[in-house]
């Protein structure tokens, strides 16, 4: 842990960055101490990662000054801040998959001899010192889309540390990771300050802030709008910095009342892109009236169940029944038509379509039916009637329902698709990832919408990769762990360390 | 168990690919070693039409490679090809000096990759069209440029390697070629190692398969793939004099014929990788060289222009077999934004 008085080596002063319609960053100052741990926390869309690409030379500041060390530097490209010392883990790991983990790592400092030829046996040796030195497990020889995503994690810190990094930006380290595989890296982080090394880590989970940090600066609408101890904060005052208001961090709910089955899964068995298996065998029951969530490390075949129930991906094997028929070879328009509302995991690829006007998008599920086509012509009138009923019910901040689907922020893209699911008869709702990326404010609406339907009778299969959601919206909870379900819990015996274990693939817990 | 059970068969399916192709590559030298001993000046003929046939080919197929590794396709090989080979003999013709012609032809394929890039990396245009844009280009400029009964001083002399070649079968067919077909012999292995086990090599595949990866640990994508590209189109430029300057020894309407786009499914056939692709093409060279044989040789009772079909025919089921099962660089084809 970093004493008070640790000379600082790396500073920003009234940093500000401008996109073409928004202001990233406004007057940022901050400051890193040697050996210390800098939580940056805020919401989605409040200028972490742009902050953090201006102090790695990814992005140019508009105005204001980097200092790194004492010496104060116009960052030119990423090479700049590595010959400084600075290191990023990008959220996105910036691997190569095909390639082996040595050519990760020296991609860009590569070990040579002669007339640019490849030391790869040197390279290797030097990986290997450096993970025993620092505990982080890795081979070398492993190709990186073998890895689990921790491996892949620690490769990037390998990687950091390969480059001599002193300074370490660790961009939303625990976003994939399984809540044991976060507390392995948070021991590694405490290890690597113990060594003089100096980490920003930027989450936006409240949680792992207290835990790890030294100090925790928060960051809101492109400002550092506060920094703070973790002795004397608590989750409530930080969520209050973050948001700018207080906020509800439990959902409230009444017990559910289950119905009769919907959704009945059997041996459902789904391959992937490259036509390996990713669902194997997987049998669900869901009931109206409750929220199953399935929790789960991404990858573990959460997409290709999504995508098959809603008939955008044909099934390998096993059936599906939706309230009793068998719908195992439905089109997507046929299944909708059952009753199937579906927010997916990507918006702006499968949600919407981003250069069409938020109105069309209303009616994406139904355009083809009267009243809103007559003989096969659509009819524009009934169409943006409608489309602003939805925009004021759902609360969707836009001038006006002729403005394109693309002009709207990730939360109001959201409320949008939510809206016209929700304006159809439901039995069944399939939400992926439903507040990935977006405000707390949407979450907030979006997650009310979910109890409603809820209540109104609808079964509700929830797909996160956020604990949190899962644990405070599900009636019941299905980890998924290699394409199949390990485990179905009661919410009463679903306790994070629980479900955490399970999502690693533990079957004792 | 599962996992085991996985691995087991993924190794038995890597033992049946290494000794599939070790049988198959015997077998193909026993069957060369029968025919020469049935026939040995046919067998020569053959070998050397399918070496000579395979040059372009192997040539236009590095020029794709380079690009697509870096992330650049290059469609525009044909026209590349073409436009260099008419440069490379209007210059020999009127310097005449082969030499001249060679250098200008290949300077003239570099042009055009430089073009490619600009269109490609620089104005982020879709790059099929940017390569359609050459073919096209090159076919209207040489059309319009071209001038009957222009000559050049002969072709590009046969070097005998010494005593290598008057080794019987070998030496005839490895040792007595033009300077261009030595050259692309030596490209293709040239590339390989540099492609693999060099700096270059490994910078250039890491912004074919993941750009924003390379930049982030300093590599200058952009300046890569103006590189490669322009790299990749002087080697272009060496497959356009040599069909020009070195094959037919004069210039004639759209002469490519094809090449630059078989040379793309060379490219694929081979996976990617130069000695991949000279195994394509000398695959492709093979069925050229049989066609010509058929044709003019033969006292065979098929229409020649079925005959003549062969390597296109060849192309079509290497297309439809192979492209969806090889897996191309994963950045191919995307313009890269850095902000």
């Amino acid at each position: 842990m970093a004493e008070k008085g640790s000379p600082i080596v790396l500073e920003a002063r009234g940093l500000t960055k401008r996109f073409p319609s928004v202001i990233a960053n406004d007057q940022v100052d901050l400051f890193l101490r040697r050996g210390e741990i800098l939580a940056l926390l805020g919401e989605n869309g409040a200028g972490k990662s742009t902050l953090m690409n201006m102090l790695y030379g990814l992005y140019h500041p508009d105005e204001g000054e980097i200092w790194i060390k004492g010496e104060k530097i116009a960052l030119k490209s990423p090479g700049d801040a590595i010959a400084r010392g600075v290191g990023m883990v990008h959220q996105h790991f910036q691997l190569v998959p095909v390639m082996t983990v040595a050519e990760n790592v020296m991609l860009g400092s590569e070990t040579t001899r002669r007339w640019g030829m490849l030391d790869a046996r040197a390279a290797a040796r030097r990986i290997r010192n450096l993970s025993q030195q620092y505990g982080l497990q890795v081979d070398p020889e492993a190709v990186v889309e073998d890895l689990p995503v921790g491996a892949q994690q620690r490769v990037e810190i390998i990687k950091a540390l390969y480059r001599q990094a002193d300074i370490l930006i660790l961009d939303e380290p625990t976003a994939v990771l399984t809540p044991q595989e976060a507390n392995e890296l948070f021991r590694i982080m405490r290890d690597l300050t113990a060594r003089g090394v100096s980490i920003i880590f930027i989450t936006h989970k409240l949680k792992e802030v207290l835990a790890v940090a030294d100090r925790i600066g928060v960051l809101r609408r492109g400002r550092v709008v506060g920094t703070t101890d973790p002795k004397t904060a608590t989750e409530a005052s930080l969520a209050e910095m973050m948001v700018g208001r207080q906020v509800l961090l439990r959902v409230e709910k009444d017990d559910a009342k289950p119905g009769r089955p919907i959704l009945q899964l059997n041996d459902l068995r789904v391959n992937d892109d490259r036509g390996h298996q990713a669902v194997k065998g997987l049998s669900l029951e869901l009931y109206a009236g409750e929220i199953l969530g399935v929790a789960g490390v991404e990858g573990n075949g959460q997409r290709e169940l999504v995508e098959a129930l809603t008939g955008l991906r044909p099934l390998a094997g096993g059936t599906v029944l939706i309230d009793g028929q068998d719908t195992t070879h439905f089109t997507p328009r046929q299944i909708t038509e059952l009753g199937v509302a579906h927010i997916p995991e990507d918006r702006e690829k499968h949600g919407l379509v981003m250069p069409h006007p938020i109105s069309d998008n209303m009616v994406l599920n139904r355009y083809y039916q009267p009243p809103y086509a007559r003989h096969g012509v659509m009819q524009q009138e009934k169409i943006i009637a409608d489309g602003e009923k939805l925009v004021q019910k759902f609360d969707v901040r836009t001038p006006s329902v002729r403005n394109t689907a693309s002009s709207l922020s990730g939360g109001n893209k959201q409320k949008v698709i939510v809206a016209r699911e929700f304006s159809h008869p439901t039995k069944l709702l399939i939400a992926a990832q439903p507040t990935r990326g977006i405000d707390v404010g949407s979450i907030e609406f979006i997650h009310k919408q979910l109890i409603t339907q809820r209540d109104d009778g609808v079964a509700v299969l929830l797909v996160s990769a956020e604990l949190d959601e899962i644990l405070s919206l599900a009636d019941r909870v299905a980890v998924l762990f290699d394409g199949r379900v390990v485990k179905q819990l009661p919410i009463e015996e679903a306790t994070r360390e629980r479900v955490g274990l399970l999502m690693a693939g533990s079957t004792e817990a | 168990m599962q996992a085991a059970g996985g691995l087991d068969k993924q190794f038995n399916k890597a033992m049946l690919w290494y000794w599939g192709r070790r049988g198959v590559a015997l077998a193909l030298v026993l069957l060369i070693f029968y025919s020469y001993w049935q026939n040995p000046q046919l067998t020569t003929g053959m070998l050397n039409a399918m070496l000579r046939q395979s040059t372009p080919l192997v040539l236009g197929a590095l020029c794709g490679m380079l690009g697509e590794r870096s992330g650049i396709i290059n469609i525009g090989i044909e026209g590349q090809m073409l436009l260099a080979a008419f440069v490379g003999f209007m210059v020999a013709a009127t310097t005449r000096s082969l030499i001249a012609g060679v250098v200008a032809g290949v300077l003239m394929g570099a042009i055009l990759g430089l073009f490619l890039a600009f269109m490609a990396v620089s104005l982020k245009m879709d790059q099929i069209i940017g390569g359609t844009v050459i073919n096209i280009l090159a076919l209207g400029l040489t059309s319009f440029f071209y001038q009957a009964n222009q000559t050049i001083p002969g072709k590009l002399p046969i070097i005998s390697l010494g005593p290598l070649a008057d080794i019987p079968l070998i030496g005839s067919v490895l040792f007595r070629n033009p300077p261009i077909t030595y050259l692309a012999l030596i490209l293709v292995f040239v590339v390989h190692y540099a492609l693999f086990y060099t700096r270059w090599g490994l910078r250039t595949r890491a912004v074919g398969e993941h750009p924003r990866a390379a930049d982030t640990v300093g590599i200058n994508v952009y300046r890569l793939r103006y590189m490669n590209v322009i790299i990749g189109g002087a080697m272009a430029g060496v497959a356009g004099v040599f069909l020009s300057l070195e094959s037919v020894g004069s210039f004639e309407r759209a002469m490519t014929n094809g090449r630059g786009f078989v040379a793309l499914a060379v490219m694929i056939f081979g996976r990617w990788t130069p000695l991949g692709a000279w195994g394509a093409a000398l695959l492709f060279g093979f069925a050229n060289a049989l066609q010509t044989q058929l044709q003019f040789g033969g006292s065979l009772q098929i229409p020649y222009q079925f005959i003549g079909m062969l390597p296109y025919v060849l192309t079509i089921v290497v297309l439809a077999g192979f492209v969806g099962r090889s897996r191309p660089p994963a950045a191919v084809g995307q313009p890269y934004e850095t902000e």
